[in-house]
């Protein structure tokens, strides 16, 4: 709470802190509410080439919903998305729980676990995508070794390019989430394992039935994360593929930047960022409740 | 490191130690170390291709080390690769980067801690209820702002220039490092803000004074975060900037995925390293203060 209630140049100290604020308030008002509102009622408009206020209703959003690569954008995602949440859980966990037994050179395993997260996305597709090269990568070893039939070319195959994609993607992020996950590992109370094993509780028992279920919270923020990191997965897929073969790596955060800086199509774009707008909505307005709803912040 | 190791042992966590050479040590200890191995076989692959001729990685194996070490590789990476019609390598991504990068984190950090100070000590009215959207702002999807700002900066002729991309990288850094700030400088005991008010300091006088030489770990934690997510950044290089400005990840994707001309794998893994260099080399070096700026980042947003 206020600790100037009753200085008496309480005017001119909050004027400081007033300046102090103004870049906060400016981005607030002027790139969070107004950018977000601006590029929402742009999305109700026919603009092409530059942003007009010529409404046309929600023609923008029934030609979005009838594209197929708007489509085959939502279905990736869908996919990726699904897969790297349980994959990143279950291997930020797994890990986290093998550092937690008491090893040795715990911070050498974690430094290697950890440092793919400090490389740009782009630096991981391009390593992955020399590393996946159907003609010298690791295809052409194996094949080499006398296996010829051998087939690892994820990234040339519409079908399975996105497990390509999410090969390279786990490889970054879940390093993160191990380290968020070990942190609520050690916040466990020890005694919690002496109870399970004077009960006579296996380990895998007892991380199953006692330790996660403990754990909620730590899994929540960990979910956060990861979802947040998924709707933006953009660079990755420039890297590795940039959306093809075809249009079969096409996702949505590509295909708003496709339409507004490349087809010049500004509706397009707009339409399809308030999409991403209202999917993350959809996803985070449930968590803040449940989360904050029942007392306040700050 | 060798630091952590021993406080890691001396601080009893985790289930009681087992028998060194225990079946289940074996299982455990040979897990960690094929999982390590998975982990460090891409830096180790671009590596060693960037040490090889051609004429090697065309008949030879992604995994074997170079027979004849050369580093020509590296310097044509940094010296003659061609994005377009450059021809004069990553080097001009890595110092466009380089300017991109001192001014964006100088200025999100000075902006935010002064912010953040502002809502821990001298709250106003109406200041929660902007912090509050400031955090929100944190989970709207970029592409809804992307344009309004393409807007503001050719409104106020930014567009395309390096400083336009910083006052976007300060724009969008703002609500995790005032988030950053706020918690620390609540931390502080507000004895001390009360001392220092009696003392006649003002608004600035506790900043400077007693705020900032305080906080100087949290500034670190602040840098590291900064300095990693900036310089990592392809979205905002790629729409701010034109290519002359690009930073370097958006020049290094132009060069791999150039679709004219032989692909020099080789040049691309050179080129790939030297983007990677800088937060690499933040990473090792900060070790457990990189941990904790990435976990103070994930606490909500």
């Amino acid at each position: 709470m206020p600790t100037d209630a009753k200085r008496p140049l309480r005017i001119f100290n909050n004027l400081s802190a007033k300046i102090a604020s103004i870049p906060m308030i400016l981005t607030v008002l002027v790139v969070f509410v107004g950018g977000t509102a601006w590029t929402v009622v742009h999305s109700f408009t026919k603009s092409k080439l530059l942003p007009k206020l010529n409404f046309v209703g929600l023609d923008q959003y029934e030609r979005l919903w009838s594209t197929r690569r708007w489509l085959v954008s939502i279905e990736n995602l869908a996919l990726y998305g699904l897969l790297s949440l349980v994959f990143t859980l279950i291997i930020g966990f797994f890990l986290a729980a093998l550092l937690d037994r008491k090893i040795r050179g715990e911070a050498v395993f974690r430094t290697i676990f950890l440092y793919p997260f400090a490389l740009s996305f782009i630096v991981t597709g391009l390593a992955w995508q020399w590393i996946l090269n159907p003609d010298l990568g690791v295809q052409q070893v194996v094949r080499d070794l006398g296996w010829a039939s051998f087939e690892l070319n994820p990234l040339n195959n519409p079908d399975t390019v996105m497990y390509g994609i999410l090969v390279a993607g786990l490889w970054q992020g879940t390093g993160l989430i191990m380290v968020i996950m070990l942190a609520g590992l050690r916040g466990i109370d020890e005694d919690i394992w002496k109870a399970a094993r004077v009960d006579g509780i296996g380990t895998a028992k007892t991380y199953l039935k006692i330790i996660i279920p403990m754990m909620r919270p730590v899994f929540v923020t960990a979910l956060v994360l990861i979802a947040s990191g998924i709707i933006k997965l953009y660079d990755l897929v420039v890297a590795l593929t940039n959306g093809g073969p075809g249009l079969s790596s096409e996702v949505p955060a590509k295909y708003v930047i496709n339409y507004m800086f490349r087809a010049q199509n500004l509706g397009q774009g707009f339409a399809a960022s308030t999409m991403m707008l209202v999917s993350v909505a959809i996803i985070l307005i449930p968590w803040a409740y449940l989360e904050f709803g029942g007392r306040k912040r700050g | 490191m060798v630091e952590n190791v021993v406080e890691t042992d001396t601080v009893p966590q985790g289930p009681r130690p087992r028998r060194a050479f225990s079946r289940t040590n074996i299982m455990l200890y040979g897990t960690l170390i094929v999982v390590a191995l998975y982990y460090l076989l891409p830096l180790y692959v671009m590596i060693v291709t960037s040490l090889k001729g051609m004429p090697e990685i065309r008949l030879g194996n992604i995994f074997s080390p170079p027979l004849e070490v050369t580093f020509e590789p590296w310097v044509k990476a940094w010296s003659t690769a061609c994005t377009g019609i450059n021809c004069d390598g990553l080097s001009r991504g890595f110092w466009n980067s380089v300017r991109i990068l001192v001014p964006s984190v100088f200025l999100s950090i000075a902006i935010a801690s002064i912010n953040g100070y502002a809502l821990a000590r001298w709250r106003f009215k109406g200041s929660e209820l902007f912090f509050s959207i400031l955090i929100v702002g944190a989970f709207i999807p970029y592409q809804t702002m992307l344009y309004p700002l393409v807007i503001i900066l050719r409104e106020i002729g930014l567009m395309g220039s390096l400083w336009g991309l910083v006052l976007v990288h300060t724009v969008f850094g703002m609500p995790i490092l005032t988030l950053l700030f706020r918690n620390y400088f609540t931390a502080i005991p507000e004895d001390l803000h009360k001392a220092a008010r009696v003392d006649g300091a003002g608004f600035w006088g506790i900043y400077f004074r007693i705020m900032l030489p305080m906080s100087l770990p949290i500034f670190v934690v602040a840098m590291i975060l900064q300095v990693t997510g900036i310089w990592n950044d392809f979205l905002f290089g790629v729409i701010y900037t034109k290519p002359d400005t690009y930073p370097m990840t958006v020049q290094l994707n132009n060069i791999v995925n150039s679709v004219q001309g032989i692909k020099e794998y080789n040049v691309n893994m050179a080129a790939t390293l030297l983007t990677a260099a800088v937060p690499l080399l933040l990473y090792f070096v900060s070790g457990k203060l990189f941990v904790r700026g990435i976990a103070a980042g994930a606490v909500k947003g």
